[in-house]
């Protein structure tokens, strides 16, 4: 479909976002991303039967940690796509940049110095 | 199965096997039986495999993605190496003998190379012919390089030609013109005068002057006009300079042609002759060239600049002109043969004018017309008179009088019939009238009137009438006797014709017809003398220019292969062929009348030469080329074969014929949807907003016209009340009376998807007679639907009728009988299926019977065989059926094939070579060599690949980089192998597309260099950013280089991961010996694999011995005891009665069943690779109605074995009442048990051929008689049984009274309680699954609520369990009829044997591994895993078993102590891309 959306992702593949690990989401921060992204299957049609509600779960508490140590939960979010749904997936890109943007850099990067 | 279980004993049997029709059935089959070991050559009509699921948006009932669950499938079957595609491939024809056939296959030309093309899209780009997209129902537009959908298998583009234009097919020089009216529509005009001039050198020329005889072929005038085709070509020629457009070279040839006269035949001649190579001679008579070109038409019509601008470029390539010399005055034809001319053209036209035969003609001031515009257009001296006489209606004569008007005459034209019969162009003659000149029709000179001098005075005229029609068609003029007038004039001009001068024929050996022209070939153009050839007037007498243009262009090739010795008639034929197949002209298309070209005023016209029409504007002329219809579909524009960087267009490509041997063929030709303009109600054709489900599957679908924007097709409004119309086309005796199986699904799920896609409160309504919600879980959808709101109005439909606002009124009546109506913003016509025309050609040809509804005719005990031995079928073409029941049959189809050909399995099948892997030990420093990809220009034209290249060279650990055009095509996987050796590379990277359709691809290349395939890693830099981000093409190439240092930095931490090989026990054991489990275990023996039948009762049979008949009237018992024999007396059968499953363990390929076996319980192991359950069901005790405590309340089978033991008893009933749906659809057992219509219609019609006369009442709820069944139910209201529906809750209620029975029901017509006193109660009770907790939970297998077990994907493994090696069949599945467990069975045999035929499988390496030194056993695992695969050991340690893992890694990021790791997504490694990414 080549729909155009902001070049501000870089994507990371995974087998399931039930590979998805905290540890993972948390060093993307740590590292200086200003926003994740987890997008897995539909809810009821992840591939692998489950993974999807396990990396919600764990998206949520992801969320609350960040919210903890000031970085903001808001930064990272997920969302649920069919492979049908490029359209809806350059939104969200568009949607997340847009609210990134709003957000600013990562207090992290910026105590890293990392911050253009 | 019998017949085909013969022919398999039969030596020379060929193991291969041709599935024709490549939808979801076709598909499935074609997996199974490769997997199985057959070499399949799967045919397809269509450019790609998919079928119409492909179409669709998502599945029934779980709502499933269509395209998502049906892509990986596409992609493994364009994969496999033992499927070979055919698309765009017809069976012509059929021979031989069941395991040996002989089949003929046609292969229309893709005019694409499918091994060249990338599917980059380029030629859809630059391709300017836009045409209805056909996958999206004409929603949207595609090009005429098209791909059938974006996930298209094969991925390749097509180029969709039907038969040349007839514009092109009617001009006499077959010049292209849909295809350069097509660049002009895309402001391509040098291109479009570049194509012009590959058959014509004169384009400005002939933009002005020509006839046009195209136009008058043209089919837009069916719309409005013609397409003004001349006008066009003047545009273009006038934008672009000659010069600029320099043919290929060519080899030079040597030989020296002459070429007589510079007409437009010996200009086309020559100019041709020079693009060959050859340098040929004109000799010109007059002082300038042209002919009559130059010296016939006036410059107000064809200015001499643009003549002498053509000519020149002629010149200009080669071509030598000699000016006054003409033949038979200066030299003779001789002459020229012995200076060493090879071959001689004649194209000296018509200059001499025809004289008027009337006296006085020779008097001083009679001119001919020719002979004045010669003299005028050559600037020698002419003078006219002061009143001029022109004679004739032609081109000529209007030429002189409107010239002679220019010079200052009075012009008077004389015709001797009247304007509707003159010749000459019509808008010329109004030219004429406009600029002045008289006209006198019916009047022909009698005498030129001289004076004293001999210098005309006048001119006696006789007038005439019309009389019969002559034999040119058009009325004869006769004198009117005595009629005479005379007109003064000092000046006679006779323009009454032309013929050539051919006194130098004499002697030559050259042969002239008696009309004076000379003789020639049609085809070849060659005279009677060997290399002499002549064309333009001088051979059709005075004709229009580009009959002479094609004249001279044929003759230059005549000349080429004279001159080359080679035969001058071969592949060249008189007349054009045509089939008339062309591109369809819409129906709703609007008339656009054409582009008028503006003129000189006319004030001006009459006094000054200048050029009197004066060219389109560029806006004019890409409008007026917009108007074409494209009837060839390509238009030959060649700019994809310009635009194709891979090389893969090939527009010369031939449809293609070949032998294929096979040893069975299995139909899937799938149905078509109904085509609802036969109806006149619905108004389909007339209204936009009335349409398909297929075209609302479009509308809902995210890839569909709208991006899944629910928007109605007129105005792309948000529709706020649709409504469905059920049986479209279906239960209607007047086109289908079956019933289509699927409809009342397919409409439910468009209301419950549109629901959601809409943000708003959307009113959805269907409008239906019966409910047909029969499957497995369908039932519950449809309780859920009307949850959820989904209006369900049972009702019949009078008409749609349009409303205000693009809006449409139903009206229907309502089971009352109520007439009513409502409006809604759009009307979807649930369509049903039906047999192309092309499948029901196919079965005549293959000489196999149909059933009366054109479905191929198939029997009980072999649902997929049909009448000719070796052919099977499948999927829709048996009948209506769902996606699970197509996919299952495919299965069974695959199966009942494999049986016959069990003896030559793996014989026709290839197997890769795969090279020792090279060794990579842990310590090795990685060395990665880095591919990047232009992807033609899909990557290059937006990201800097030369600097992308260059990064990765400095990131660590690259020691070779490169890039490629196309890093996929064949020559660069050669070359990688190459470098992967030379360089000792053990990591690669290549940074491109997309790894989902190419990594395997790499992958392979990678084992053929002997690397471990997981030492790969690809960065996707173009569908994830040149693609998205095309217009920051900076950021593009910075993302780039993030991607690949990404990649890098995750490929130096790879690591070979051992793909360990399963073991497989090539046994089955089959859990249940009824009708299912058997036709399994017969199926998996005949394949040649040794099973083991469990059977827990004494007798083999199950619940089929409890009925008698099925309801085509076949003897079940009778059959029950034949498939019995058959199975015992089967040597790869061991059956085990009264036996039962007490343990299972192991794995897919190894497991292990304990089973108590007979009276005496001893117990036994059986080892097995596979497992089939088919553990069957029973009919439901009811508990209402008085069951059991009334002797004549009986069920279905006990009716059954009552209407079987004693029928004077059932014949001796008077009234007998069934009442439907008993124990099923309620509270307790919400699902429908889809069997119990057609056995009530069943029992009703058997209790109707006991007693005619017997009242037999069927209450029911909906009737459920599905597909074909719909036939009985028809049937049963014909011969008098009555229906009569019920609502749940008013339900029937049944009495005793005194020895007999009574039922009290609401009539639903009358709206009244009925009581009848009855002799029998026939409840139809549920059918249930068996008591299966135990074995369900010894399998791991799940069940549902009611008991049925449940399969690993509702729509496409229907009977397969989700744990691998574990199959499933028959009613223990879910409730169903007897033919289709009989099928399921064969495909659960089919799916088991295609594992245990599978001996080379292997264990992915991408699975969980335990750090058994680090776990706490704290069951984190256990309890997360999706498929409960981790154990606890005896050592108090997580086990993951590698067979069973499916690697999703959710165990592993669950795991608190992360001792968990997934191969290939290590912590470490997906660490590694996060860290290098900043």
């Amino acid at each position: 479909m080549r729909l155009q959306y902001p070049p501000t992702v870089r994507i990371i593949e995974v087998p399931c976002t039930g590979k998805v690990d905290i540890n993972h989401l948390l060093l993307a921060f740590e590292q200086g991303a200003d926003g994740v992204m987890v997008v897995g299957c539909l809810e009821g049609d992840c591939h692998y039967r489950v993974g999807n509600l396990h990396a919600k779960k764990r998206v949520k508490r992801t969320k609350e940690i960040l919210d903890k140590v000031g970085v903001g939960g808001e930064r990272l979010a997920m969302f649920n796509l069919s492979s049908a749904m490029g359209g809806r997936f350059a939104e969200i890109v568009q949607e997340m940049t847009q609210k990134i943007l709003e957000l600013g850099p990562s207090p992290v990067r910026m105590a890293m110095g990392k911050a253009a | 199965m019998a017949k085909q279980k013969k022919q398999a004993a039969k030596s020379g049997n060929v193991g291969a096997v041709m599935v024709v029709g490549g939808g979801v059935a076709g598909i499935q089959a074609s997996l199974d039986l490769a997997n199985s070991g057959f070499l399949v050559h799967l045919v397809e009509a269509k450019p790609a495999i998919g079928g119409v699921m492909a179409q669709l948006d998502k599945t029934f009932p779980t709502n499933d993605c269509s395209m998502c669950i049906i892509s990986p499938k596409l992609v493994e079957c364009g994969r496999h190496l033992n499927i070979h595609i055919h698309t765009l491939a017809e069976v012509k024809d059929v021979q031989g003998e069941p395991g040996n056939l002989k089949v003929t296959l046609e292969e229309a030309p893709r005019f694409v190379d499918l091994d060249k093309c990338t599917g980059c899209g380029e030629c859809a780009n630059v391709c300017p012919v836009v045409m209805p997209d056909e996958f999206n129902t004409g929603l949207a537009d595609w090009k005429a390089a098209y791909r059938l959908y974006p996930q298209a298998i094969p991925s390749a583009f097509g180029i969709k030609k039907l038969d040349r234009a007839p514009c092109t097919l009617t001009c006499p020089a077959e010049i292209n013109v849909q295809g350069y009216v097509q660049l002009i529509k895309m402001g391509k005009y040098q291109e479009a005068v570049k194509l012009i001039m590959e058959r014509l050198p004169l384009p400005g020329v002939l933009g002005r002057v020509c006839p046009h005889p195209c136009e008058d072929k043209c089919r837009r005038k069916e719309m409005d006009e013609p397409i003004a085709i001349c006008n066009l070509k003047r545009f273009a020629a006038d934008q672009v300079d000659l010069g600029s457009i320099n043919p290929q070279p060519v080899e030079l040839r040597p030989e020296q042609v002459a070429i007589i006269g510079s007409g437009p035949a010996g200009l086309a001649c020559a100019y041709h002759l020079a693009l060959k190579g050859y340098r040929p001679t004109i000799f010109e008579a007059l002082e300038k060239p042209g002919g009559m070109l130059r010296v016939g038409i006036p410059d107000y019509r064809l200015p001499k600049d643009v003549l002498n601008k053509e000519i020149d470029n002629i010149l200009r390539l080669g071509v030598e002109l000699r000016t006054n010399t003409a033949l038979g005055r200066d030299f003779s034809m001789d002459d020229l043969f012995s200076q060493g001319y090879k071959a001689v053209f004649l194209g000296l036209g018509c200059h001499v004018g025809k004289p008027l035969g009337v006296p006085g003609e020779d008097a001083a001031g009679v001119v001919q017309g020719v002979d004045l515009l010669r003299r005028h257009n050559l600037g020698q001296p002419q003078e006219v008179g002061q009143r001029l006489a022109v004679i004739g209606g032609g081109n000529v004569a209007i030429d002189v009088a409107c010239t002679a008007r220019r010079l200052g005459s009075q012009v008077t034209i004389v015709y001797r019939r009247s304007r509707e019969e003159m010749p000459a162009f019509h808008h010329e003659i109004e030219q004429a009238l406009c600029e002045g000149v008289e006209i006198v029709y019916l009047a022909a000179p009698l005498k030129v009137l001289t004076d004293q001098a001999g210098k005309v005075m006048g001119m006696l005229c006789q007038k005439m009438e019309l009389g019969e029609p002559d034999a040119s068609g058009r009325r004869k003029p006769v004198p009117i006797p005595g009629a005479e007038f005379e007109l003064p004039v000092d000046m006679v001009v006779p323009a009454i014709g032309q013929e050539a001068a051919l006194p130098f024929l004499a002697d030559s050996g050259i042969n002239a017809t008696k009309w004076n022209t000379i003789q020639v070939d049609e085809v070849t153009y060659e005279t009677s003398r060997p290399g002499v050839f002549a064309a333009g007037d001088v051979h059709t007498g005075p004709w229009i220019a580009i009959e002479a243009v094609g004249g001279g262009l044929e003759a230059a090739e005549s000349i080429h292969r004279y001159l080359r010795g080679l035969d001058l008639k071969e592949g060249r034929t008189l007349g054009k062929e045509a089939h008339q197949r062309w591109a369809e002209i819409s129906q709703d298309a609007e008339g656009r009348p054409r582009e008028e070209m503006a003129t000189l005023p006319p004030e001006h016209t009459c006094k000054v030469f200048d050029e009197i029409a004066l060219g389109y504007s560029e806006a004019q002329a890409q409008s007026e080329a917009s108007r074409c219809l494209n009837c060839g579909v390509c238009s030959e524009c060649m700019q994809c074969v310009a635009a194709c960087q891979a090389g893969a267009i090939d527009h010369s490509q031939q449809p293609k014929t070949q032998e294929v041997q096979v040893g069975a063929i299995l139909l899937s030709t799938g149905f078509q949807p109904f085509d609802p303009t036969r109806y006149d109600s619905y108004h389909y054709a007339q209204f936009t907003n009335v349409v398909t489900s297929l075209e609302f599957e479009r509308i809902l679908s995210a890839s569909g016209p709208y991006a899944g924007h629910l928007v109605r097709p007129s105005d792309h409004k948000e529709p706020q009340k649709i409504a469905w119309l059920q049986c479209v086309g279906s239960r209607d005796v007047k086109y289908h009376s079956y019933c289509s199986a699927v409809c009342c699904m397919y409409a439910i799920k468009e209301a419950v998807i549109a629901k959601e896609h809409a943000h708003y409160d959307l009113d959805t309504a269907i409008f239906f007679m019966d409910m047909r919600t029969y499957g497995k879980d369908f039932e519950q959808y449809y309780n859920r639907a009307q949850q959820e709101g989904v209006r369900f109005i049972r009702s019949r439909i009078h008409t749609v009728d349009p409303a205000p606002e693009g809006n449409l009124r139903i009206t229907y009546s309502d089971e009352s009988g109520q007439r009513k109506s409502e409006e809604f913003d759009l009307v979807v016509l649930s369509v049903g299926m039906e047999v192309s025309p092309q499948a029901l050609k196919l079965a005549q040809q293959l000489g196999i019977e149909v059933n009366k509804h054109s479905y191929a005719q198939t029997d009980l005990e072999s649902p997929v065989a049909t009448s000719r031995p070796g052919v099977f079928v499948c999927g829709a073409m048996q009948g209506p059926k769902d996606i699970p029941e197509s996919v299952m049959q495919a299965s069974a189809g695959a199966g009942a094939a494999g049986a016959l050909l069990g003896d030559v399995r793996w014989t026709q099948t290839q197997t890769r070579e795969i090279p020792p892997p090279k060794l990579i030990r842990p310590e090795d420093q990685p060395r990665i060599g880095v591919f990047v990809c232009n992807c033609g220009i899909n990557i290059g034209g937006i990201i800097d690949v030369p600097a992308l290249r260059d990064y990765a060279a400095s990131l660590p650990n690259v020691v070779y980089v490169t890039d490629n055009l196309f890093t996929c095509s064949q020559d660069t996987q050669v070359t990688m192998t190459k470098v992967i050796e030379e360089q000792n590379l053990n990591r690669v990277v290549v940074a491109a597309c997309t790894p989902i359709t190419h990594e395997p691809l790499f992958r392979e290349t990678l084992i053929d260099a002997g690397l471990n395939k997981y030492l790969f890693e690809m960065a996707n830099i173009r569908n994830q950013d040149s693609w998205v981000h095309m217009k920051e093409p900076g950021k593009a190439t910075e993302k780039a280089k993030d991607l690949l240092r990404m990649a890098v930095a995750r490929a130096s931490l790879l690591k070979p991961l051992l793909e360990k090989p399963l073991t497989i026990d090539p046994r089955a054991l089959v859990v249940g010996g009824g009708v299912a489990g058997l036709n399994a275990a017969l199926n998996l023996a005949d394949q040649g694999y040794e099973t083991f039948v469990i059977e827990k009762e004494k007798d083999l049979g199950g619940v089929a011995w409890r009925i008698h008949q099925t309801i085509e009237g076949h003897n079940v018992h009778a059959y029950l005891d034949r498939l019995i024999k058959k199975v015992k007396a089967h040597d790869k059968i061991q059956v085990l009665t009264e036996a039962l499953v007490v343990g299972f363990s192991g794995y897919k390929g190894n497991f292990t069943t304990e089973v108590l076996v007979g009276p005496g319980m001893y117990e036994r192991k059986i080892n097995h690779g596979v497992t089939v359950v088919a553990t069957g069901g029973q009919e439901y005790r009811p508990t209402e109605y008085m069951y059991g405590e009334h002797p004549r309340v009986l069920t279905q089978l006990d009716l059954g074995r009552l209407i079987h033991n004693r029928p004077d008893t059932a014949a001796g009933w008077n009234r007998v009442i069934m009442i439907q749906c008993v124990g099923s659809r309620n509270e307790q057992n919400p699902n429908c048990s889809r069997i119990c219509c057609q056995g009530a219609v069943k029992y009703a019609l058997q209790l109707k051929d006991l007693n005619p006369d017997m009242d037999v009442i069927i209450l029911y709820r909906d009737m459920r008689t599905y597909g074909m069944l719909e036939d009985y139910y028809l049937e049963a209201r014909e011969r008098g049984v009555m229906f009569s529906r019920f609502d749940p809750d008013v339900a029937p209620q049944v009495a005793a009274e005194g020895d007999g029975l009574a039922v009290t029901f609401r009539d639903h017509v009358l709206e009244m309680p009925v009581k009848m006193p009855v002799d029998a109660v026939i409840l139809s009770a549920a059918a249930l699954p068996n008591d299966t907790e135990e074995l369900a939970t010894l399998l791991k297998i799940p069940r549902n609520a009611a008991g049925f077990f449940v399969e690993a994907h509702a729509k496409l493994r229907p009977v397969d369990f989700a744990s691998e090696g574990i199959f499933l069949a028959g009613l223990a599945h879910g409730p169903k009829l007897m033919n289709e467990s009989i099928a399921q069975g064969m495909a659960a045999a089919a799916r088991a044997g295609a594992f245990l035929a599978d001996v080379n499988q292997t264990i992915s390496g991408v699975v969980a591994h335990v750090d058994p030194d680090r776990c706490a056993a704290c069951l984190v695992c256990v309890r997360s895993c999706p498929y409960g695969i981790p154990q606890i050991t005896k050592d108090n340690v997580s086990e993951i078993n590698e067979a069973l893992c499916q690697g999703c890694g959710t165990c592993a990021a669950e795991c608190p102590a992360a001792v968990i790791q997934v191969s290939h997504f290590e912590d470490d490694q997906l660490s590694a891309k996060i860290k290098s990414l900043w």
